[in-house]
């Protein structure tokens, strides 16, 4: 087995000049096979790599290559994976934390952005990147005066190429939509599936929140924003197929929540719902800390008598969470109380974190699953 | 009539088979609804056909009519709806009877006569599921066509006129692939009748077949059940047409390509290749030596 690039340096006896040669000639972090080196330089007392992956230390320590100013980690990564982190420094008393100033690459979350690792086997899926060949829909924007929310609510429209007042669409409405469209590249993405013909022809309602840890936490004026003055507008305005079977609702994290409390409180609307890493946390235990702090309460109290009382929301449930998360235990946990139901789940776990990327990769297998493209029906 | 069937046109071969067949004078009639919107991209095809291409536009006459008769649209619209229902429905049948099929050849046990009348009686449930699915999509289209009488309507018997003073004139027909339903649902729907000679491939020959068969091994979940879609027009008889087969089916699962052979059953499974020329025989019978998936699953020339 070939030396890791560190060993190698390591086994020189490096000077300054030697490790700028070696981080001008590495990408950091530097991936061989399996396992990954992080790296980071400068002076410090303690340096560590903070991440959240279920499993292990939120905090790892970096090695100081004796003698230099290097400070590097080796960790064993699954082909396949992402992982999102952060680099922090303690210089006596002093914590800082920030993102790897080695790597360009970030990652978003609803929290902010973090420093992003590729191991070995990642490629980001070539359907999220432009295609010249795929013919672009059309996003137009949209202010509803909702009663339900007692604001204007801004909603972004995808109309798919070819679109045609005289077919039956389906509609998929997707929460946090400024940044699914932002972060996830949703707008390509569904050019390139529906080009692909991996996706049929959908219109698309991305909305967006104006407190989304209020409005997504199990909000029945949010649910009824969407089910009473969204979705009837829409399929007033718009050539939609206009039964269950037709309509889907998507969310990631918080998202996922609202999307399962709104069909939830409407279980003959919806036909399908996408929850990507949802935010299910619950206390089997009555009064036992969930950990998530009051804003998760009201998701912690609607999850915990869904578990108690399950029943039917819809007829499809996609479910996704990468394993990294810590939010891994409780959306297996809860697939088993879907499936109870009798709703058809599909559950799709990936070696991610809690990130908008992974969202986005999860997006073909979601919504290839919900609205299947007319793939089968095509020869050329 | 004479019915060729070609392999997929990737790299045409059309041309020499036009040239070949030694056409009587007039136009050339072509299809090319399948394509959609591409519909009018037909200029390349028109050199194929040495000049003569009249294409029938289909697709947008079918468009005309949804605009001109919003009455008729609304109707097609819950009529197409109402077909979706009862294909994934039959998707959902179909999903339990196979499975079960696959069980039951899963199945060890030390009596192989008790497994085979099994597995005999589940290989019938689903050639049962298969054929009242493909009943009620024929039930389900006469009652649509009793109560519309789509073709006989203002805005679509204009048309259908039309495509008929072409083809009266016409020395060929010619039918290119895409998507299949759209092609069943307006050659239908404009009464497109034969020619002395028909050139078809691709979704354009399988229209023609007595039953449609979709499959696709490669989609973003992997392989799905194989699932008849309707009756084709019933020119090409006794065959069941898969274009694309060794790009879009694992071949190699030889288990699976039985399946789906005895699911055709009597007809066979025709693989059409590209480069493959078929000229079909009276009544659209298949030529010997045709390529065909056999009882165990193998591609091989039909006895």
């Amino acid at each position: 087995m070939t030396r890791l690039a560190i060993n190698r340096l390591k086994e020189r006896r490096p000077d300054a000049a030697a490790i700028d040669r070696f981080l001008a000639r590495h990408e950091a972090p530097i991936v061989e096979g399996d396992r990954c080196t992080f790296l980071w330089r400068g002076e410090a007392d303690e340096v560590f790599l903070v991440q959240r992956i279920v499993g292990l230390p939120e905090r790892l320590p970096l090695r100081k290559l004796w003698g230099t100013d290097l400070w590097y980690l080796v960790l064993e990564l699954p082909p396949g994976s992402r992982i999102n982190y952060q680099v922090e420094v303690r210089r006596g008393e002093h914590f800082e934390r920030g993102n790897d100033p080695l790597n360009p690459k970030l990652s978003y979350s609803p929290v902010g952005t973090s420093s992003v690792c590729f191991a070995h086997g990642y490629v980001p899926p070539d359907w999220t990147e432009p295609d010249p060949d795929a013919r672009p829909g059309e996003l137009t924007e949209l202010v509803l005066q909702s009663r339900a929310l007692r604001r204007d609510c801004s909603v972004t429209l995808y109309l798919p190429a070819r679109f045609r007042p005289t077919a039956a669409y389906p509609l998929l409405v997707v929460h946090d939509g400024g940044d699914f469209l932002q972060y996830a590249a949703a707008k390509t993405v569904l050019d390139n599936l529906i080009h692909r013909l991996d996706v049929a022809e959908t219109v698309v309602a991305f909305v967006n929140p104006h407190d989304r840890l209020a409005e997504y936490a199990n909000s029945a004026a949010h649910a009824r924003f969407l089910t009473r003055e969204l979705v009837p507008r829409l399929e007033a305005e718009l050539p939609l197929v206009g039964q269950r079977s037709g309509r889907c609702l998507l969310g990631s994290s918080f998202g996922a929540v609202a999307s399962l409390a709104t069909a939830y409180r409407a279980p003959d609307v919806y036909g399908s719902l996408v929850l990507m890493s949802g935010s299910f946390v619950f206390t089997d235990i009555g009064g036992a800390d969930h950990g998530g702090g009051p804003v998760f309460d009201p998701v912690v109290r609607f999850v915990n008598r869904y578990r108690q009382r399950p029943r039917r929301v819809a007829d499809r449930l996609f479910l996704s969470c990468g394993v990294y998360e810590p939010l891994i235990t409780y959306n297996r946990s809860v697939l088993h109380t879907f499936e109870s139901t009798g709703m058809t789940v599909r559950f799709v776990e990936t070696r991610d974190g809690h990130n908008w990327e992974n969202w986005r990769d999860s997006l073909r297998d979601a919504l290839s699953w919900v609205y299947p493209g007319p793939q089968k029906l095509v020869y050329e | 009539m004479k019915i060729v069937v070609l392999g997929p046109q990737r790299r045409p071969t059309l041309d020499s088979v036009v040239r070949n067949l030694d056409l009587d004078d007039g136009p050339v009639a072509v299809v090319t609804a399948g394509w959609q919107e591409r519909e009018p991209d037909d200029a390349e095809l028109d050199a194929l056909v040495g000049g003569r291409g009249v294409n029938l536009s289909l697709h947008a006459r079918w468009q005309d009519v949804l605009v001109k008769d919003p009455e008729y649209a609304a109707a097609e619209l819950e009529h197409r709806a109402a077909l979706r229902e009862l294909q994934e429905l039959y998707l959902v049948q179909i999903d339990g009877t196979l499975r079960a099929l696959r069980e039951v050849g899963r199945y060890g046990g030390s009596r192989a006569e008790i497994r085979e009348a099994a597995r005999a009686d589940t290989e019938a449930a689903v050639r049962l599921v298969d054929e009242r699915h493909l009943a009620r999509v024929r039930e389900a289209r006469a009652e649509f066509e009793a109560r519309w009488h789509p073709g006989e309507r203002l805005a679509a018997a204009g048309h259908r006129a039309e495509v008929r003073q072409v083809l009266d004139a016409a020395a060929a027909l010619v039918v290119a692939g895409g998507h299949v339903g759209v092609l069943l649902h307006v050659l239908r729907l404009f009464a497109v009748g034969a020619a002395p000679a028909v050139i078809a491939w691709s979704a354009g020959a399988m229209a023609l077949t007595e039953r449609v068969l979709l499959f696709h091994d490669r989609a973003p979940h992997g392989p799905a059940h194989a699932e008849f879609l309707d009756s084709g027009l019933g020119w090409i008889r006794g065959c069941v047409l898969l274009p694309h087969a060794r790009r879009r089916l694992r071949t190699d699962d030889t288990a699976r390509m039985a399946e789906l052979a005895g699911r055709a059953a009597p007809a066979r499974c025709v693989v059409l290749d590209d480069g493959l020329r078929l000229d079909l025989g009276e009544g659209g019978a298949l030529p010997p030596g045709v390529r065909t998936i056999g009882p165990d699953g193998r591609i091989g020339d039909a006895a």
